[in-house]
C-alpha cells in the first residue's frame, strides 16, 4: 500500500511515515456554519484515536467526513495513502463516481450511534449482506466467517433473530460484527455507547477493547473517558470545530495543558477543574 | 399478593362465558385456576383482585338494536322475490359472465402492474436533487390526479381525433415509422394506457411516502458497507418502504379492481358490461347486478387475503401493533 504523499505540509510530525489516517487542513462548512476549520489529524498504522469533547465541536461530523458520507469543504483526507472522494491526476481532482465512492466505503468501517441495524433481516442476513453483494465473495465463506464474528462478540445463539428483539448492547455487537465482515483496515466508531444504558454500554466497550488489541487502526468519537484512558493512543479533544489539545492519555485526561479540555473534562468526570 | 386473577371476572358482555355457560374452554380454565387455588392461604384470597365491572347498559342495547337490524335484512333478502336468486344462480358462472370476469382481471392486474412502476419512476424522480426531474414528476402527479379518470379513460379512447397519426423517430427530426392512432389505440389500450397512468400518478404518492418513512440511518449505513445507489434502493430503502407502502397499494388494487367497470363506458365486455349485455336483453336488472357485485365481493375477498400473507412478509422483523387497544391489557 502506498504511503501518503509527503508534501502535505501541515500533518507531518514524527511518525507520519507510518500514518494510517492523514487528514490535512480540513474545513467543513453547511451553508453558513463552519462545523471545522483547518483541522490536522494523523492516525498511525494499528493505533486508536479517542476523539472527544462538548457536542457541537464537529467529532461526529469528521468522522463521517473520513467515511465520505459527508463531503470536506476543503481540505484533503487520505486513508491508507488513498485520497477521500476523489481522484488527484496532477494538479486536479477528479470526483469519484458511484461504483469507486462505494469500493473506498467498503474498506472502512463505520459503526453508528443509532446502530442502523437493517430491521427487515436477520442478524446473520445484516452481517452477509455487503460482503456477499458488495464484494461478491463466496456466499458460504462469508457464512463462515460472519458465524466467528458472532462468536467473537458473543452473539452467536441470536443469528436467526431480527434486531427489533434484541438489546440495544446486543444490536450495536452486531452492527460492529457488520463493518467488520468486510475486513476494514479502519474502523470508526461515532459515540457507539451514547444510545445505550449504561449497564449495556460495557459489553459494546469489551469488543471494542478487544478489536483494538488484535490491531486494527480505529478512530472513536466518545464520551467514554475510561475506554479513551484505557485503550487509546492517542487523545483529542476537540471543541468549537477545531482541535484544542491532542496527546497520550495520561497527557490529556490527567494533565491537561489547555483551560478548556479542564472544563469539559471536570464537567464529563462529575469533579471541579483543578 | 402473589396471585392476581385479572380473568376470574370479566367486564362486559363481549366475554359471553359468564353470561352464557355453555364456552367449555374458558370455563375450563377458570376452574383450573380455582381448584389450583384452593390449598392456598386465606391471605392470598384476600389479596385477590375480584372488583365488580363498571356497568354497560349501553352495550347490551346496541347489541339488540344491531341484531334486529341483521334479523330484518335477512328476511327481506329471503322473502323478497325481486332478489331473484334463481336468476343469479342461472347466471353466476355463464361464460359471458366468466369472460367479463377474466377481463376485469386483466385490466387490473396489468394495469396495477403499470401503475406501480409508473409510480416507482416518478417517486424516485420526485426525490431527485434534479429540480426539472422534481417538478416534472409533481406536474404529473397534478395533472392525472386532478382530473377524473372517467375524463381521462374518454380521452385516450377519442386520442385520434387529436393526433391521428403516432410516428417513432428522432425528437424534431425525421419518423422511422408511423401507425394510426385509432389502428393502435383500441379501446383495451386505451382502457388500459388511461387506468395506468391514473394509477401511476397514485401510486407514486403512496411510494414516496413510504421511501420517506425508511430512516436516514439505514441508507448511512447501507452506503457506509459500500452499497451503491441502486443496490440500497433494491435491497434496504424498497423493502422497507413496502411494509409503508402495501396497505394503501392493497387498498389501490382493490378499488382498480372495481374502477375497471368504469371502461363499461368504452365498450370493453368487463365484469360490469358483460351482465348490461345480458340485463338489456331479459330485464332481469337487479339479480344480474347482484351477480356482478357477487363477483367483485369474491375477487375483493382473496386480494384482502393476499394482503394479509404480503404484510406479514414485509413486516417481518417489526413489532407492530396489530389491534388498537387503548385500554389496559386485559
Amino acid at each position: 500500500m502506498s504511503m501518503a504523499p509527503l508534501d502535505t505540509n501541515g500533518a507531518s510530525t514524527p511518525g507520519a511515515t507510518d500514518a494510517f489516517v492523514q487528514v490535512v487542513k480540513a474545513t467543513k462548512r453547511f451553508g453558513p456554519t463552519t462545523v471545522f476549520e483547518n483541522i490536522d489529524l494523523i492516525v498511525g498504522r494499528g493505533k486508536v484515536s479517542c476523539i472527544i469533547g462538548p457536542s457541537g465541536a464537529g467529532k461526529s461530523t469528521l468522522l463521517r467526513c473520513v467515511n465520505a458520507l459527508e463531503r470536506l469543504s476543503a481540505g484533503r483526507i487520505y486513508v491508507g495513502g488513498d485520497l477521500i472522494g476523489f481522484k488527484e491526476q496532477g494538479d486536479q481532482l477528479y470526483e469519484l463516481t458511484d461504483k469507486q465512492a462505494a469500493f473506498q466505503r467498503s474498506k472502512i468501517g463505520m459503526v453508528f450511534q443509532r446502530f442502523n441495524l437493517f430491521p427487515h433481516m436477520t442478524v446473520l442476513e445484516n452481517i452477509v449482506e455487503a460482503p456477499v453483494r458488495v464484494l461478491r465473495q463466496d456466499k458460504a465463506e462469508v457464512l463462515e466467517r460472519a458465524r466467528a464474528l458472532l462468536v467473537r462478540v458473543g452473539l452467536s445463539d441470536r443469528e436467526k433473530s431480527y434486531p427489533a428483539h434484541l438489546s440495544g448492547g446486543q444490536q450495536q455487537r452486531v452492527a460492529i460484527a457488520r463493518a467488520l465482515a468486510l475486513q476494514p483496515q479502519l474502523m470508526l466508531f461515532d459515540e457507539p455507547t451514547s444510545a445505550l444504558d449504561p449497564e449495556l454500554c460495557g459489553e459494546v466497550l469489551d469488543v471494542m477493547k478487544q478489536l483494538a488489541h488484535h490491531g486494527i487502526t480505529m478512530v472513536v468519537v466518545t464520551h467514554e473517558m475510561g475506554f479513551a484512558r484505557d485503550v487509546a493512543d492517542e487523545v483529542v479533544f476537540m471543541d468549537g470545530g477545531a482541535i484544542v489539545e491532542r496527546g497520550t492519555p495520561i497527557d490529556v485526561l490527567e494533565h491537561p495543558a489547555e483551560e478548556r479540555t479542564r472544563k469539559f473534562l471536570g464537567s464529563v468526570l462529575g469533579r471541579a477543574p483543578s | 399478593m402473589k396471585d392476581i386473577e385479572t380473568d376470574s371476572y370479566s367486564e362486559s358482555p363481549q366475554d359471553l362465558r359468564r353470561v352464557v355457560p355453555l364456552f367449555g374452554a374458558g370455563l375450563t380454565r377458570a376452574f383450573q385456576r380455582r381448584r389450583k387455588a384452593a390449598p392456598e392461604s386465606s391471605a392470598d384470597d384476600e389479596w385477590a383482585i375480584k372488583a365488580r365491572p363498571v356497568p354497560r347498559p349501553g352495550r347490551w342495547i346496541a347489541t339488540v338494536v344491531v341484531g334486529l337490524l341483521i334479523a330484518m335484512l335477512v328476511h327481506g333478502l329471503i322473502t323478497n322475490g325481486t332478489f331473484g336468486w334463481g336468476v343469479v344462480r342461472h347466471y353466476f358462472f355463464t361464460s359471458l359472465v366468466l369472460s367479463g370476469v377474466r377481463l376485469t382481471v386483466i385490466l387490473t392486474v396489468v394495469s396495477m402492474a403499470a401503475g406501480i412502476a409508473i409510480g416507482i419512476v416518478v417517486a424516485v424522480m420526485r426525490m431527485s436533487p434534479n429540480p426539472l426531474m422534481s417538478n416534472a414528476s409533481r406536474l404529473y402527479v397534478w395533472f392525472f390526479r386532478g382530473t377524473p379518470l372517467l375524463v381521462q379513460l374518454i380521452f385516450w379512447y377519442n386520442i385520434g381525433a387529436l393526433y391521428p397519426k403516432i410516428s417513432v423517430g428522432v425528437p424534431f427530426g425525421p419518423s422511422f415509422t408511423s401507425f394510426s392512432a385509432n389502428h393502435v389505440l383500441t379501446s383495451l389500450v386505451a382502457a388500459l394506457v388511461g387506468l395506468s397512468l391514473n394509477e401511476g400518478a397514485y401510486m407514486a404518492e403512496i411510494i414516496r411516502s413510504g421511501i420517506i418513512a425508511v430512516d436516514v440511518g439505514q441508507i448511512e449505513a447501507a452506503r457506509s458497507l459500500g452499497m451503491r445507489h441502486r443496490l440500497l434502493l433494491r435491497r434496504i430503502v424498497l423493502p422497507q418502504a413496502m411494509r409503508v407502502v402495501i396497505p394503501p397499494t392493497g387498498n389501490q388494487v382493490i378499488t382498480m379492481l372495481k374502477t375497471t367497470s368504469l371502461c363499461s363506458v368504452l365498450a370493453i365486455a368487463e365484469l360490469l358490461y358483460s351482465v348490461e349485455l345480458i340485463y338489456q336483453r331479459n330485464f332481469e336488472t337487479i339479480p344480474l347486478l347482484i351477480v356482478a357485485s357477487l363477483w367483485y365481493l369474491l375477487m375483493t375477498t382473496v386480494l384482502s387475503v393476499g394482503q394479509y400473507y404480503l404484510e406479514r412478509h414485509f413486516g417481518r422483523g417489526h413489532v407492530t401493533m396489530l389491534t388498537l387497544n387503548l385500554q389496559h391489557r386485559r
